[in-house]
């Protein structure tokens, strides 16, 4: 059975009596991209946290099609700033099979294939605390992919990368796409937006402003905010 | 000073000619406080973690009481034991008393505080660091806390190392409720206090350093150990 359609109703994140996203009704279905963008502070990563589970919902309902548990085990989230844990950069990729109880050799035996897929081969046995920026992210969307999500978030994953990096880090997304995975991702970038996305969800001031088809969204924007932000003009 | 350069010389001696009394005191404090590091390890370091992963009433409650207890006086600690495990006390049967158990009974009261609260420290820190990722992983409460272990093991090591340091140097406890008899419960640190007594100042300054160059080996092998990180290993 299928992870989509993912429903959300009314849903809302506060912290410290802020309302940092919402009320959110959305509806995410088919495959593809779905880019978010917006400005600092719009309430992006909020809203990709708050549809992934892991910030408690103020108000509303975030649904799946199965059990949120299972749901939970079927997808990934890649962050901005990537965690590597204290471990070699094989057994970071390996560390989510490990979770569902793969055995050591068969999980550190997929994750060097994946390891050999980014191009850290040569690092595999190495701290993952010594590689770059851009390695880091790759690692990160590695180790995000081994478990094969149906459903990935990913927040600015090519934020402070140079042209090759993110290069990089598109086509292992549109290998993923390929297989099936449903991409929902932050970006700045417009123009990673147009090259990537299906379709666009706008966020400024803690709500979503539009959420169309990226073709229908990059030719003529509804709603103020999303014209400045195309036109490139600060929207607060 | 020629009580100093007498110490240092019987120390050698005593090393070089493998001294029966010597090595038996030496290995008898080896194992009652590596024993007790171990127990207390198994005590202090899921109790650090789990301080460090979960959120429940009095948690910094628990957190003071046991930095507190870091300063935990020994001799109380020891006389506490020695209540509990006299013939009249609640284990009294067990018949522990002037055994090295009871030593080690009582160095692992003293230490737990300290490890659990330099391993709370750390993995503090690295619960920090990997809070979203395993959130977001939907690891149990079990698999977050066996991973903060694994990931933060170097820097657990320095909390044993701390416990072990206080250990091994402990007198005032392990006096108490071993009695410092020869050829059962007498290590290091309790032959020095009866050397001194006696005025055998210059034997007592070569068990002295026989400790402090114990105390550093085991400092240097953990070192070792921690040193791997550089190279991926372990």
């Amino acid at each position: 059975m299928s992870l989509l359609p993912m429903v959300a109703t009314g849903a809302s994140v506060r912290r410290q009596g802020k309302v940092l996203i919402g009320p959110v009704d959305l509806r995410l279905d088919g495959q593809g991209v779905t880019i978010v963008i917006g400005p600092n502070g719009a309430g992006k990563t909020s809203l990709l946290k708050m549809l992934h589970g892991i910030v408690r919902l103020r108000t509303g309902s975030v649904s799946w099609n199965c059990p949120v548990e299972e749901a939970r085990e079927r997808q990934a989230f890649v962050f901005q700033q990537p965690v590597m844990m204290r471990r070699s950069v094989v057994d970071n990729v390996a560390y989510p099979l490990r979770l569902i109880g793969v055995p050591r050799r068969a999980a550190r035996a997929e994750a060097l294939e994946w390891v050999k897929r980014i191009g850290l081969e040569a690092a595999a046995d190495r701290s993952a605390n010594v590689l770059s920026g851009g390695e880091r992210q790759k690692l990160a969307l590695a180790r995000a992919l081994i478990r094969k999500p149906e459903v990935l978030f990913l927040d600015e994953p090519c934020a402070s990368l140079d042209g090759r990096a993110t290069r990089e880090i598109e086509a292992l997304l549109q290998d993923a796409v390929a297989a099936g995975t449903r991409l929902v991702m932050s970006t700045h970038n417009l123009g990673q937006a147009l090259r990537l996305a299906n379709e666009i969800i706008l966020v400024a001031r803690g709500q979503i402003q539009e959420h169309r088809s990226a073709g229908d969204f990059f030719a003529g924007p509804e709603t103020p905010e999303g014209r400045a932000f195309l036109r490139g003009d600060i929207v607060e | 000073m020629s009580e100093l350069w007498e110490g240092i010389t019987r120390a050698i001696w005593l090393v070089v000619t493998l001294d029966a009394d010597l090595v038996e005191i030496t290995l008898r404090s080896l194992r009652v406080t590596l024993s007790a590091l171990v127990v207390a390890s198994l005590i202090a370091l899921p109790l650090a973690a789990v301080l460090a992963v979960r959120r429940f009433w009095l948690r910094r409650a628990t957190i003071a009481v046991l930095n507190a207890l870091m300063g935990l006086p020994p001799v109380v600690v020891g006389l506490l034991v020695y209540v509990v495990l006299s013939r009249d006390g609640p284990l009294g049967v067990l018949g522990l008393l002037f055994t090295p158990t009871a030593m080690i009974i009582a160095q692992v009261i003293i230490i737990v505080p300290l490890i659990a609260s330099i391993a709370h420290q750390s993995l503090r820190e690295l619960w920090s660091d990997y809070h979203d990722l395993l959130i977001s992983l939907h690891t149990s409460q079990f698999q977050r806390i066996c991973t903060l272990l694994w990931d933060g093991r170097r820097a657990l090591l320095t909390a044993a190392l701390a416990g072990f340091g206080r250990a091994i140097g402990e007198v005032g406890a392990i006096m108490v409720v071993g009695g410092n008899i020869d050829h059962h419960t007498r290590v290091l640190t309790t032959a020095i206090a009866l050397e001194t007594g006696k005025g055998e100042f210059a034997l007592a300054l070569g068990l002295g350093f026989v400790l402090i160059g114990l105390a550093v080996a085991v400092n240097l092998c953990i070192h070792w150990l921690g040193q791997t990180e550089r190279t991926g290993r372990w």
